[in-house]
C-alpha cells in the first residue's frame, strides 16, 4: 500500500464528510495513490468529474478497502487545460470511468488504449468537447471506430441494437473466423436518458423516480443506495424495522432476479423443465414484493428515513407461507439442472472468466464471486441489517457459466433463508423517522449489494444542500467488459448463454 | 429422468384461468386506477398538483383531472391531499385506444375499443408482436416479458414475440424514446409490413414518465410513430397489459363493471365491449 493511501481519510458506508475534508491531491500523487493499491483488497468504485464555481475541473476518485471496509475519497484538479495524463493503462479499472469524464465533461485522458465515446451524448460543458465536436453537431449511437481482426477468412458479425428478444438495446460486434471468436466489442448508450445531469440541483419531486427507474429491475437496490447516501447527508438513521424491512425488499429482488436468470440459461441451452418453473417462480418473488408496496418491483418502498409500507404480523405470515413452498420449487428447478449431464455440457467451462481478468477490471457482484473471490457489500461495508445479520457469501472457483449458475443458486438458498428469518422476527420500530435538511458542502458515498454486483452512489451538495453532483455506478458498469472477455475464444453461439450468465442492464450503464 | 417428472409432478399445473376463471387475484396494496373524488376536493388547494413528480394532474373548471398516461402510480398526490379525494383501487383494467382517453377527472376511463372488424380478422387469432424497448428500465420488458411464463401464457391467444420485424404485424414499444433509439426505432417501424399496429407500454412510452421533458428523449412513442393503444402505469401490472392486448383484438376479457373513476361509488358504468 503507498503511504499516502494510509494517510488519506477514510469513511464508512454512507458517511457524509465535509468537501473540505476530501483531500486533493496534485496529479502524480492522485495517480499513484489509484495505481498502488493493494489490488487484492481495494476496488477502483468511482471515479468522475466535477465542474467547481471557479470553472476549474475536478476528477474525484473513490477507492473501497474491503479489508478494512472503509471508503478512501481523494481528488486532484486539472491545472493544464482539459487533459491528463490516462491512468486506464496502469489501472485498467479506470478505462471506462475515464471515457465516462471525457464524455461528460470534455477532458482528454491523453494514452488511453481504447478513447471512445461510452454514451453518445454532448458534453455537460458547452464548448468543451474531448472529440472536438461543435454543439450543433448531430451524435449518432456506435457510429464510432470499432477494434477489427484482419486477416484472410477473418469476418465480423454486428448484432443490434434491436435484439431477437424482449430486450434492451445494444450494439455488439463479434471479430470472428469462422464460428471462433476473437474478440467482442459492445457499444452502448441507446438508451441514455440524461439521468446524471438532471438529478444535479435535487433532491426535489422526481429525484426519487429517476433513481427507482435508472435500471428499474434494480428498484429496492438503487433506492436504497440512494437513501442511505442521503440520510448520511441529514443524519437521519432509520428504525431497525425499516432496516429489516429494506434488506427483505433487497433480498427478495435478489431471488426474483437470480431465479429468472437460472430459467433463462435453462432456456438458452434448450432445458425446458427448469426454464418454465423459474419463470413461474421469479413471479412468486416478485408477487412477494408486490404483496408489501403494491408493485412487484417495489416501487415507493424506499423512502429517506425509512420506508413506506410495514410489514404487519399478518402479512410476514402470508410470505412466509408463500416464500417456503417457492423456495423450495426453485431448489427443486434448479437441482434438475445440475443432475442433467447435457446441461452442464454446455455450462462447463464456457465463457471463462479468469481471477486476474476480474481483479484488473474491476468485475463485481456474481461474475466476480464465481471466480472464487468472496467479495460482497453485504460482508465487506455491512449498513443497515447487514451489520448484526450476516449472510455467507457465496462462492465457487471455476469462472464459466456453471460457476455463475451455481453462485445463483447458492445466494438463492442463502438470502431465502434470511428472509425468512427477517420475515419472522421482524425488529420494531417506526416505519419513518424525522429527518432535517441535507448537510451543504459535503461528500457522501453510499454502497449496496445489488442483485447483480456492488452499486455505488456519491453524493455531492452545493451551499444551498442541493445536489451539485449526483454520480451514479451501476454494478453492469463494471462488468459489460467481463462478459466481452468471456467471449473470447468462444463460439458466437455461446452468447446467448454467455450474455443471460451475466444479465447486465442496459439502462443502468447508460442512464 | 424420473427426477425429472417427479419434479413435474410437484411444481404442478400453474397456468391462471383467467379470463374464463375469477379476475387475477391483485394484492390489497395494489395501485390500479384511481378515484378522482370532485366533492371532497375544495377549490384553493393546489397540494396534489405540487406533489404529483410528471405533473398528471391538474384543475380544469374546478375539476380534478388525472393524465393517467402520466401518472406512476407512486400515489404521493393521495398523501398530500388533506381531503382524502384521490384514492387509487384494485382495478386493473386502464387501456384505451387514444391518449385523450387516459385524461380522467371529468370523465371516466374509456377503455379500449377493439379494432375494427377487418383488422380483427387479421389480427384477432394471430398477432405478432416485435418489442422495441426504447430507453425503458427494464421494468415494462420484464413485465411484458413474463406474459410468456406459464402461469400468463400468452401464446394461448395467439399472441407471440417474434425475433425479427419482418415477422411482426406490429410494435411493442417501451421507453421514453431516447434520442439515441429514434432512428433504430423508426427504421424498425419501416421494416414491419403494412397494415400494422403500435402498443405503447408503460408511462414513459405514453408520455416519457418521470423521463418528460428531458432533451434526451422524446416524450414517448406517439412523438416518432403513431399509437393504437395505450397500457398505462410504472410499469403496468401483466394482467393489465394481457387485458389491453385482449380488449384490441377483441378477445374476451374480463367484464366486470370498472368502477366509476368519477365518483367511486357506481358500479353501473358498463365496459363497451365488442365480442
Amino acid at each position: 500500500m503507498s503511504k499516502l493511501m494510509e494517510q488519506l481519510p477514510r469513511l464508512q458506508n454512507g458517511q457524509a464528510v465535509p468537501l473540505q475534508a476530501v483531500p486533493v491531491l496534485d496529479m502524480r500523487e492522485f495517480r499513484e495513490t489509484i495505481v498502488d493499491r493493494p489490488i487484492g483488497s481495494t476496488r477502483l468504485v468511482a471515479m468522475f468529474g466535477h465542474e467547481l464555481d471557479s470553472g476549474r475541473m475536478r476528477i474525484y476518485a473513490i477507492l473501497a478497502d474491503h479489508a478494512a471496509s472503509m471508503v478512501i475519497p481523494f481528488a486532484t484538479d486539472l491545472l493544464n487545460g482539459d487533459s491528463y495524463p490516462s491512468l486506464t493503462p496502469d489501472c485498467p479499472q479506470a478505462h471506462n470511468f475515464e471515457r465516462e469524464i471525457a464524455e461528460q465533461c470534455g477532458i482528454v485522458p491523453f494514452g488511453h488504449p481504447w478513447f471512445k465515446p461510452l454514451r453518445y451524448h454532448h458534453s455537460y460543458r458547452p464548448g468543451h468537447d474531448a472529440w472536438s465536436r461543435s454543439v450543433s453537431d448531430s451524435i449518432l449511437p456506435a457510429v464510432t471506430d470499432y477494434f477489427r481482426v484482419e486477416g484472410s477468412e477473418v469476418h465480423e458479425v454486428a448484432v443490434g441494437p434491436v435484439h431477437a428478444g424482449v430486450i434492451e438495446p445494444g450494439s455488439f460486434r463479434f471479430q470472428c473466423h469462422g464460428e471462433h471468436v476473437f474478440h467482442l466489442e459492445i457499444q452502448l448508450g441507446y438508451q441514455h436518458r440524461g439521468v446524471e445531469r438532471a438529478l444535479i440541483g435535487g433532491p426535489n419531486k422526481r429525484t426519487i423516480h429517476y433513481v427507482e427507474t435508472l435500471a428499474g429491475d434494480t428498484t429496492i437496490g438503487h433506492a436504497t443506495a440512494y437513501c442511505q447516501a442521503v440520510e448520511g447527508l441529514t443524519g437521519a438513521i432509520p428504525s431497525p424495522r425499516a432496516n429489516s424491512i429494506r434488506s427483505i425488499a433487497l433480498e427478495l429482488e435478489r431471488l426474483a432476479c437470480h431465479t429468472g436468470d437460472l430459467g433463462a440459461l435453462a432456456d438458452d441451452v434448450g432445458y425446458l423443465p427448469t426454464a418454465n418453473y423459474c419463470g413461474r417462480l421469479r413471479g412468486d418473488f416478485l408477487n412477494a414484493t408486490g404483496a408489501i408496496s403494491g408493485n412487484r418491483f417495489g416501487r415507493n418502498l424506499i423512502r429517506p428515513s425509512g420506508v413506506s409500507f410495514d410489514i404487519d404480523s399478518a402479512l410476514s405470515e402470508t410470505l412466509v407461507g408463500r416464500l417456503k413452498p417457492a423456495l423450495r420449487d426453485v431448489a427443486g428447478a434448479a437441482q434438475l439442472l445440475w443432475n442433467s449431464l447435457s446441461v452442464q455440457s454446455r455450462f462447463e467451462e464456457t465463457g471463462k472468466l479468469s481471477q486476474e481478468a476480474v481483479e484488473g477490471l474491476g468485475i463485481v457482484g456474481v461474475a466476480q464471486r464465481a471466480t472464487g473471490i468472496a467479495r460482497d457489500v453485504r460482508q465487506d461495508f455491512p449498513s443497515g441489517i447487514y451489520r448484526t445479520m450476516k449472510i455467507p457469501v457465496a462462492t465457487w472457483p471455476s469462472g464459466d457459466v456453471f460457476a455463475r449458475a451455481f453462485v445463483r443458486s447458492m445466494e438463492i438458498e442463502r438470502s431465502g433463508q434470511f428472509v425468512i428469518d427477517q420475515l419472522q422476527s421482524l425488529h420494531s420500530g417506526p416505519t419513518q423517522v424525522e429527518s432535517g435538511p441535507l448537510a451543504a458542502e459535503s461528500l457522501v458515498v453510499s454502497l449496496v449489494e445489488g442483485w447483480r454486483g456492488a452499486i455505488c452512489h456519491v453524493g455531492i451538495t452545493n451551499r444551498e444542500s442541493r445536489f451539485a453532483r449526483y454520480k451514479i455506478v451501476d454494478p453492469s458498469f463494471h462488468n459489460w467488459i467481463g462478459l466481452a472477455m468471456s467471449l473470447r475464444d468462444q463460439q458466437i453461439s455461446d452468447f446467448p448463454l454467455c450474455n443471460k450468465s451475466f444479465n447486465l442492464s442496459y439502462c443502468g450503464n447508460d442512464l | 429422468m424420473f427426477q425429472i417428472l417427479t419434479e413435474r409432478f410437484r411444481q404442478g399445473y400453474r397456468t391462471a384461468s383467467y379470463p374464463a376463471g375469477p379476475a387475477p387475484a391483485r394484492p390489497s396494496r395494489f395501485q390500479g386506477l384511481p378515484i378522482l373524488d370532485q366533492a371532497k376536493c375544495s377549490s384553493g388547494c393546489q397540494k396534489c398538483i405540487e406533489s404529483c413528480p410528471t405533473d398528471a394532474i391538474q384543475k380544469q373548471n374546478n375539476h380534478l383531472q388525472m393524465d393517467l398516461g402520466k401518472c406512476l402510480f407512486c400515489t404521493e398526490c393521495v398523501q398530500a391531499c388533506p381531503e382524502g379525494s384521490i384514492e387509487f383501487t384494485d382495478e386493473y383494467r386502464l387501456s384505451t385506444r387514444s391518449r385523450t382517453d387516459l385524461v380522467i377527472g371529468e370523465r371516466e376511463l374509456k377503455l379500449a375499443a377493439a379494432l375494427d372488424e377487418k383488422a380483427r380478422r387479421l389480427f384477432g387469432r394471430s398477432l405478432k408482436l416485435r418489442q422495441v424497448s426504447a430507453g425503458g428500465c427494464n421494468a415494462c420488458e420484464a413485465d411484458v416479458n413474463v406474459l410468456n411464463t406459464v402461469v400468463f401464457d400468452l401464446s394461448r391467444f395467439g399472441i407471440q414475440f417474434v425475433a425479427s420485424p419482418r415477422h411482426a404485424d406490429g410494435l411493442l414499444i417501451t421507453g421514453p424514446v431516447t434520442e439515441n433509439m429514434r432512428i433504430a426505432l423508426l427504421k424498425t417501424y419501416e421494416a414491419v409490413p403494412e397494415p400494422k399496429l403500435v402498443i405503447a407500454v408503460g408511462a414513459c412510452a405514453i408520455s416519457g414518465g418521470p423521463y418528460f421533458g428531458h432533451p434526451e428523449a422524446h416524450n414517448g412513442a406517439d412523438a416518432v410513430v403513431p399509437v393504437d393503444l395505450y397500457i398505462p402505469g410504472c410499469p403496468p401490472s401483466p394482467w393489465t397489459i394481457l387485458d389491453g392486448l385482449l380488449r384490441l383484438l377483441g378477445r374476451p376479457v374480463d367484464t366486470s363493471s370498472v368502477l366509476n373513476s368519477a365518483t367511486g361509488a357506481n358500479p353501473e358504468l358498463s365496459v363497451e365491449f365488442n365480442p
